[in-house]
């Protein structure tokens, strides 16, 4: 299927479906109940694990393919995003264009900045894409104010020119990002008994968005390209002497990724229209390093689980406050109560990094291979022998190379 | 003039001179020998061909062009392949791919952004690359994980590896050690075979005086840095300098 091989194809169905009935199956409890707090399946959250896992994606084909580790990946996910507001300000509320300036514009950023860092290998390169990164997110904080907004960030305002669309609305209001007619905004609740799902066209759309996109580095893996990033990986120096010039090809897989994590960063824009600097900050390189590392470094759909696991995390967890523990320990003694929520307590609300890290911690002493292989794990207990369904193929070994 | 002519060639590291005043000149389709004892700078020499060391002085041509300035890469996309003395695979790889990843580079060139292909539907490819690790009796192994294999079968893979590409210059570093003795017959039962229906010329570098004597039709002997002598093998086995050399060790 599209070129695919079957095992292949049959993962691309699988996360189809998933992504297709995410809103059902990411809301499992009904409304109002206890576990409700648990529920993933609002528009804002979904949109947010689909189009984290572009980044992720993307970045997994620099660092899971060539094994060079990229610190400062976030400041293509700023440069996609500011390129799409400008477009939405300039040209029209349409996110196609927007999504089109946004990875032409990171790709040619990832060009730059990869011809330089990839000079050298190693530590050295994630020390330059660090510093490239934190100086465009500090040149957008302060000295670039009228391009990008400095400290308030980048927003549509109701002077805006858009040529092709309209400046306001009949209402006066300002107009919200769109594909002819759909707003990405718009929902459609389905109510079943105590059960509320909610079906959004801004998550369809950077669902599509995110299954194209698999599927392209699902070609990407199994294309001689590919093999060749895996080489570098493998051995530049016989790399070398087998007549290919490996920097062209690292400078490419460079640019790929770099204009996915533009791809996401105009898909953020085009789900709420503003850009602000913060989101070239070092912490954001960081996170998509620990969503590819937590899902599983080199594999197909690692990154999509761990950026989905992250963004769940900061999400669900991080709103757990002491009022809901003392709710869900309430059938305990009072002591004891206490004493059970004061233990629980640093792991919740802003503590959820600490539960984060500890995860993370456990992930890559226990699990190198990230999730995908505590899937093979579970799966290889369970004595199903499609282990390998869901990895590259490869082995899932994660030592970040050269 | 031969395929390979290295004039003058000088090396030094610090104080160490690791090769002086070296001239050789290798025929086309011969097989030619560079025998010497340890450290006497016949890796070094080898590493001055193919572009991972640049000589001090002195010239390099392969067919004429100068190899000097150029790159590894482009020096084997001239037609030079070399084996190295500790065997260089791509370990993370299967065997079969080892074997795609050379055949991509003779005919693609040195970059070609194929990056929706896939290598699963490169038929020819893989009949090549099947062909020659049948050569190699490796064809049992072709799905293998390259890095889980004996230091023999690396060395008889990167051998694949650049005989696939069917180089003009095969250079081999030692290509036997670490074989167990039926499998170095069979490596120079490849190598004669070769030899015989191709249009290859080997440099070999060997300690193993029985693989030397049943391949090469010259010799080099090289003593900490210099060429002591360059003949036929029949010369050399007899040779006093020699035996001084180097096979009296092992006499
Ligand atoms: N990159 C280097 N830097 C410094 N010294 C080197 C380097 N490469 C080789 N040498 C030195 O040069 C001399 C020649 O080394 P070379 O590896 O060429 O010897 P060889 O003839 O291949 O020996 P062997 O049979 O052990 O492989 C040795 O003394 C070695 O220590
Ligand atoms: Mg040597």
């Amino acid at each position: 299927m599209f070129g695919l091989e079957k095992k292949d194809a049959r993962l691309l169905l699988l996360v189809a479906v998933l992504v297709a009935f995410a809103p059902f199956l990411l809301n499992p409890f009904p409304e109002g109940s206890a576990m409700a707090q648990f529920n993933a399946g609002y528009p804002d959250l979904m949109q947010r694990f689909v189009i984290f896992g572009i980044f992720a994606i993307g970045f997994n084909i620099l660092f899971g393919l060539t094994g060079y580790l990229s610190f400062g990946h976030a400041a293509f996910l700023g440069v996609g995003s500011y390129a799409a507001v400008w477009m939405f300000k300039l040209l029209s509320m349409n996110v196609l264009p927007a999504i089109i300036l946004a990875v032409a514009m990171s790709g040619l950023f990832a060009l730059l900045i990869g011809y330089i860092s990839l000079r050298r290998s190693g530590i050295y390169f994630s020390i330059l894409t660090l510093a490239f990164a934190q100086m465009m997110f500090a040149l957008a904080y302060s000295v670039l104010t009228p391009i990008t907004g400095g400290e308030t960030g980048l927003q549509l305002a109701l002077d805006d020119p858009r040529i092709l669309g309209t400046s306001q609305t009949a209402g006066g209001n300002i107009p919200v990002p769109g594909l002819f007619g759909l707003e990405m905004r718009d929902s459609a609740e389905l109510v079943l008994g105590s059960w509320v799902f909610t079906f959004n066209v801004g998550y369809y759309f950077a669902a599509i968005v995110m299954l194209v996109s698999f599927y392209l580095s699902i070609r990407i893996f199994r294309s001689p390209f590919g093999m060749m990033l895996r080489a570098i990986k493998s051995n530049q120096q016989r790399l070398n002497y087998t007549g290919l010039n490996p920097k062209p090809y690292t400078l490419a897989a460079f640019v790929i990724s770099g204009m996915y994590a533009g791809l996401a960063g105009a898909l953020m824009a085009s789900m709420d229209p503003l850009a602000g600097a913060e989101r070239m900050f070092w912490t954001a390189s960081g996170e998509v390093v620990l969503m590819t590392i937590l899902g599983g470094v080199g594999t197909l759909i690692g990154p999509v689980l761990g950026a989905g696991a992250i963004k769940y995390m900061e999400n669900i967890i991080s709103k757990i406050n002491s009022d809901i523990l003392h709710g869900w320990f309430a059938f305990l003694p009072d002591g004891l109560e206490d004493f059970v929520v004061a233990i629980i307590y640093p792991f919740i609300g802003k503590g959820w990094h600490l539960t984060l890290g500890l995860i993370f911690m456990g992930v890559v002493i226990f699990l190198p291979g990230g999730l995908v292989e505590g899937g093979q794990r579970i799966a290889a207990l369970f004595g199903r022998k499609k282990a390998s369904d869901d990895d590259s193929g490869k082995s899932a070994k994660t030592e970040p190379a050269e | 003039m031969g395929i390979l002519e290295v004039k003058d060639v000088n090396k030094r590291f610090g104080g160490l001179q690791a090769l002086g005043d070296v001239n050789l000149s290798v025929k086309e389709n011969t097989c030619h020998a560079i025998i010497g004892p340890n450290g006497a700078g016949k890796s070094t020499l080898l590493n001055c061909l193919v572009g991972k060391l640049i000589p001090d002085t002195g010239s390099v041509l392969f067919d004429g062009n100068s190899v000097l300035g150029r790159t590894p890469f482009e020096i084997c996309q001239m037609g030079i392949s070399r084996v190295f003395q500790t065997p260089e695979i791509f370990g993370d790889l299967s065997v079969m791919e080892n074997m795609m990843i050379p055949l991509f580079a003779k005919r693609d060139g040195a970059f070609r952004l194929h990056a929706i292909e896939s290598v699963a539907s490169e038929a020819e490819l893989r009949t090549d690359a099947e062909r020659m690790l049948e050569e190699v009796n490796m064809l049992d192994k072709a799905n293998m994980h390259s890095a889980a294999m004996s230091r023999g079968d690396k060395r008889r893979l990167e051998m694949a590896m650049c005989l696939v590409q069917n180089p003009r210059l095969l250079l081999l570093d030692e290509p036997t050690a670490g074989m167990a003795r039926a499998d170095t017959n069979n490596t120079i039962d490849l190598l004669k075979e070769i030899k015989e229906k191709r249009d290859i010329t080997i440099a070999i570098i060997e300690h193993d005086m029985h693989v030397v004597f049943s391949l090469a039709d010259r010799i080099t002997v090289l003593a900490q840095g210099t060429p002591l002598v360059e003949d036929s093998p029949e010369n050399i086995k007899g040779h006093p300098k020699v035996k001084e050399a180097y096979l009296g060790e092992a006499a």
